[in-house]
Parts: structure tokens; sequence; C-alpha cells
């Protein structure tokens, strides 16, 4: 008792050496690598495309110049025209952004619920540990595309990408979580989760503060993962119209309006799925850098190998 | 070892019951069969759309809970019901699940070995030429949706025929209409058909088991038990193929169950922009034609075929890692 009373007392604290500072390890490591250097710049560009790029324009959105229909790119129109006179810069850039927040959004939704179940089904065990694990495999078996096909045209109008962003992350936790649920475990038995909990930390006290951040880097790296994912899982149902619906405009869509001109028409599709592969490709850079960078196992393995060869 | 299989099983059963329930109650509650009928040409009076509905048990004033109870009460008995035109749901569905696993398994087999193979040889050749190709490669593929890597690989067969002259490649339907001939011939018909849908897919799963693997490899081949392999007189290619390898295709083999999710829908956008009928295609349409039956069928058949595939990756975790085998 009394060494917690003396600590509380306004004592000049004595000089310490300063803390290993493992953000700025991590920022000077990352910005070391190339990739990432690549990926994050490329990501900017793409940024400041999708949400100045619309306003760039002389067109709207789902504005029609009824003038030039199906007509390569001019100085009119940047990268040409679309069947119905649509601009497809406008189109594209409005559609990345679009894309752009959907896997924002996916990736952090999905990344906190992989790690609230994770914890709290490794952190408790028993009934509760065997019960969300249930629930993550029974979520691997449902059949998520029939459920995002069928939702997301019962929700379709304003505000409905947002419904398809949370159903999409309703689906992509379940991997996540059993990592998450099997370090967890490990970290339970750890000497400092035993001396918190001993003080009477409550148990979401402990996820949070103990168990949750020793595990940042996995849950970084996946992070970035799942934006990638969710933005090909968008394209891919938007393509057969069952993502994202009318009103709002996606990638995938203007994707899928171009395909049937890539023939004979290939600006229509061209410069719509080069913005989505330089996008997934850039956050995938940027990902597989910081997995290296924040995961110690695989930086280990690469200075071996250095010294091996 | 064989209750743990059995209890695997019966696991399995709930949850496939389960989802193949959800997704039914799903479909009944947000399709709208009626509309299937009403819009027809010219419209049928209402008694009529009532007694069609009422005979393909699809009528929404029926309730809902005694729809379900005729419908499962044909699924226990393999009767999945009859689609909106009145065909049998069980009947078709196993000519298309014949093609989609055709297509599946193909498309597997290549896509995983082929995957492996190079992943594995890129970790042994680490920070060399073939391996920094195979990295670009199968990073650059893994950032191309499925649907971008088909239509783009059908607009390249389009250009080369044209260029040809001749159809070399065939990209449209699972074998030539009207085409006859001994069955050697009609088999190679189908080959050629198959070739282009196999090979986006496969591609698409090359990819990410290249990369998988040749972290795995990585992890394994700097440790212990591969260098006194190799220091205890084991050749090079027997260290690595009977030990590194083997050891490195466990978490793989774990991994393959994952990635079987995406792979079945990548096969749906496969088979649809390629023309053929299998289950994925089946299933795009039957949503847009308010078809409640074929929507739970497919449902039904994913569950399976993921379930199956998740008991295949347990049985090879377990022939591969002999701490399992009890």
């Amino acid at each position: 008792m009394s060494t917690t009373e003396e600590s509380t007392a306004p004592v000049k604290a004595p000089a310490v050496p300063p803390a290993p500072n493992r953000l700025k390890d991590i920022t000077r490591q990352l910005l070391g690598t190339r990739r990432v250097i690549v990926g994050l710049v490329l990501l900017a560009v793409l940024a400041a495309l999708a949400f100045t790029g619309p306003l760039l324009t002389s067109w709207d959105v789902g504005g029609r110049d009824f003038s030039s229909m199906l007509e390569g790119p001019s100085p009119e129109h940047w990268m040409g025209t679309n069947r119905t006179g649509q601009d497809i810069f406008t189109q594209a850039t409005a559609g990345l952004q679009k894309s752009l927040l959907i896997g924002l959004l996916v990736a952090v939704a999905s990344t906190g619920a992989a790690a609230a179940v994770g914890a709290f089904a490794g952190y408790f065990g028993g009934v509760a540990d065997k019960g969300l694990m249930w629930t993550a495999d029974l979520a691997l078996v449902l059949p998520n595309f029939v459920i995002l096909a069928i939702l997301s045209k019962h929700f379709a109008g304003q505000g409905g990408w947002i419904v398809l962003a949370i159903l999409l992350a309703a689906f992509s936790w379940m991997v996540t979580s059993k990592m998450v649920r099997g370090l967890t475990v490990s970290l339970r038995e750890r000497e400092y989760v035993h001396a918190a909990r001993f003080m009477g930390v409550p148990p979401h006290r402990i996820i949070l503060r103990h168990i949750l951040p020793n595990m940042s880097s996995l849950l970084i790296a996946d992070a970035t993962i799942m934006v990638s994912a969710a933005v090909i899982g968008e394209t891919a149902l938007s393509y057969f119209g069952l993502g994202v619906q009318s009103p709002d405009i996606s990638l995938g869509m203007v994707i899928a309006e171009g395909s049937s001109f890539a023939t004979t028409a290939p600006w229509v599709f061209a410069f719509p799925t080069a913005l989505l592969i330089v996008m997934v490709l850039a956050v995938n850079m940027v990902g597989d850098g910081l997995r290296d960078a924040l995961d110690p196992c695989s930086k280990s393995r690469r200075r071996g190998e250095h010294h091996e060869h | 070892m064989g209750k743990f299989l059995v209890r695997r099983l019966l696991n399995y059963v709930v949850l496939i019951f389960l989802a193949t329930s959800f997704a039914y109650l799903l479909a009944a509650t947000n399709l709208y069969p009626r509309g299937y009928f009403e819009q027809m040409q010219p419209p049928p009076p209402p008694e009529a759309v009532d007694s069609q509905l009422d005979a393909l048990n699809l009528n929404d004033r029926t309730p809902l809970a005694q729809r379900y109870a005729t419908w499962i009460g044909g699924v226990v008995t393999g009767d999945f019901g009859r689609t909106v035109q009145g065909g049998d749901v069980t009947s078709q569905m196993w000519t298309k699940a014949g093609v989609t696993l055709r297509l599946i398994t193909v498309a597997t087999i290549l896509g995983s070995a082929l995957g492996i193979a190079v992943g594995a040889y890129a970790a042994v050749r680490q920070y060399r030429r073939f391996d920094k190709a195979a990295t670009a490669v199968s990073f650059f593929v893994l950032s191309v949706p499925t649907v971008v890597i088909a239509i783009v690989v059908q607009v390249l067969a389009v250009t080369l025929n044209d260029g040809l002259g001749l159809q070399l490649l065939r990209y449209s339907g699972e074998y030539s209409a009207g085409f006859d001939g001994a069955w050697w011939e009609l088999l190679g018909n189908r080959i050629h058909h198959a070739i282009l849908p196999t090979l986006v897919l496969a591609v698409a799963l090359f990819a990410s088991f290249a990369r998988y693997q040749r972290n795995m490899m990585l992890d394994v081949l700097g440790s212990d038990f591969v260098r006194t392999a190799m220091a205890k007189g084991l050749t090079r290619r027997r260290a690595l193929f009977r030990h590194a390898l083997r050891t490195a295709l466990i978490p793989t083999v774990t991994y393959f169950t994952f990635t079987f999710g995406a792979l079945v829908s990548g096969a749906t956008f496969t088979e649809k922009i390629y023309g053929w009928h299998g289950m994925g295609a089946w299933l795009i349409d039957s949503i847009a034609r308010q078809d409640v039956h074929v929507v739970a069928a497919v449902s039904w058949f994913m569950a399976i075929t993921i379930m199956a595939a998740s008991f295949l990756s347990d049985i090879l975790y377990a022939w591969l890692d002999p701490r399992v085998r009890v």
C-alpha cells in the first residue's frame, strides 16, 4: 500500500533513459523501404485524383453529353465517353472515391471485429471461445455471395454503399479473428497480464491495454490487406450489378459498363481498370512493407538470409 | 482419429444445415417470385398466379414457416423443389455441379501445384532472378480482380483469333453447340473450350499459393532440422524435398481451406463471363429471376464444397504432420 501512495505523491521523477520509441523505429524502417514509399505516393496521388477529379472536369458524374457518345479521348473528354455520353474520367474518379471509402471502411470494421471477437474468445476461453469460434466457422460457410447479392439489391438507394461495406466487413473478419484468438491464448499467460488481473484490472481493460497492443503489427498489416480484398470484392459484385447500386457509383460499375466495349472502344474499359489495378497494387505494396517492418519474425528471417548468402 | 473425424463431420452437417436454411429464409423473404409471373405478357389473372405459386411452394401469402417446412421436408429426401419455370432443381443441379466441379478441380490442381512448386523454388533461390521475377508476377496478379483477368484474357483471345483469322482459342460456352462427332472429338472440343476459363482461375490461385508457399518455405529453410538433415549427409535435393518442403506444406494446406471460398466465387465470375452453365452462372441468373429454390440449392452446394475442402485439408494435414495422427 505504501509504495502506491509514494508513487502518487508529487516527487520529482528520476531521470530514466528514454524508452525505445517503437513508432519512430517503425517509421524509419518503413521510409527506408522503397515499396512502401512508392505505394504511399501512389495512394496519395490516387486519393487526390479521387476527391478532386470529379470537380476538375466540367461534367457531372451522371451527366450525359449527347453530342459525343462513345468517343475516344479528346480535350473535351479527357478519357473519352461511354455509350450514353458520360465522361469516363469523371465517372472513374468518382467511382474510385467510393471504392477507396469502401475499402477503408471495410478494413477498419472487419479488423476491429476480428480483434474484438478473437481477443474475447481467446481471453475468456471455455464456452465463449467455443461459441464465438463456431460462429466464425458458420460465417465461413454461409453463402456470403448470395447474402451480399440479395441484400445489396434490397438496400439500393442513397447510402446503400455503406450497407454493402458493412456486409463485406461482416464476411471478412473470420480468418483474422482465428489468428487473434491464437495469439491471445498465448499472451494471456504472460506475467504482466497475470499481474494486471491480480491488481483487479477489469478484463475489457486488459484486452484493450495489454493484449491488443501486443498484436498491433498483425492487425495493421491485416487491415491493409483487407482494403485491397474489399475493393476487389466490391468490383466483382458490382460487375454483375449486385454490389453498389445505381445512384451511387463505384469503380466496379464503371468497369462493368466498359467491359462489353473492351474490344471496340478500349478507353471505356482501360482507364477505370488501370485505376483499380494501380490502387490495389499500391495498397498491397504498403501492406507488404508494413508486414515486413512490423513482424519481428519476417525481419529476422530476412537478416538471416542475408548472412547466409 | 476416427472419433475426431466423426465429430468434425457432425459439426459440418450442422453448419451446412444452418447455412442452407439461412439462405432459403433470406431468399424467400427478399426475392419476389410473384413478380416473375406478374410481368408475363399477357399478364395472367391473379388466381392463376396464385395457383402457380402454390404449386411451386413459392406463394408469399403462405406463411413462411409453412413454406420452409415443406421445402426442408423435400430437401431431407433429396428434393430441392422446383425452379420458377417448373423444372426440377435437383436434377438440374447435378448437371451444373458437374460443370463447376470440373472447372474448380482442374484449376485447383493446376494452380496450387504450380504455385507451390514456383513458391518453394523461389524460396530456395531467394533474391536471385527467379525469385524476383516470381514475386513480382504473383504480386501483380494478386492485385488484379479475377473478373478483370477473365475479361482481359477474353479480349486477348478475341484479338489473337482476329489476328490469325481462325478460332485458335475458344472463349464462349462450354462446348460448340450442335457439334457432333466421335467421343474423342467431343472431348477435344470440351477441352478446347475449357482452356481459357481454367487458365483464368488457375492464374489467380497460382499467385496466392506461390506467395504463401515462398514465405512458409523461407521460414522452414532457416530452421535447425533442415541444416541437420543436410549435415547428416542427405543430398540437398533430398533434404529440401523430404524435410523442408513437407514441413512447409503444412500451413499451406490450412491456407487452402481459406482460399477455397474465394475460389468458388471466382469460379462464379469466370463461368458467367465465359458463358459456362455452371452453378455460379445459375446463381446469378436465378437471383435475377427471383428463383428462391435455386438460390437455396446453390448455397447448399457451396457450403458442401467449402466443407469438403476443409475436410480434405484436415486429412492432408494429418498425412503431412505425424503429430496429428493418433
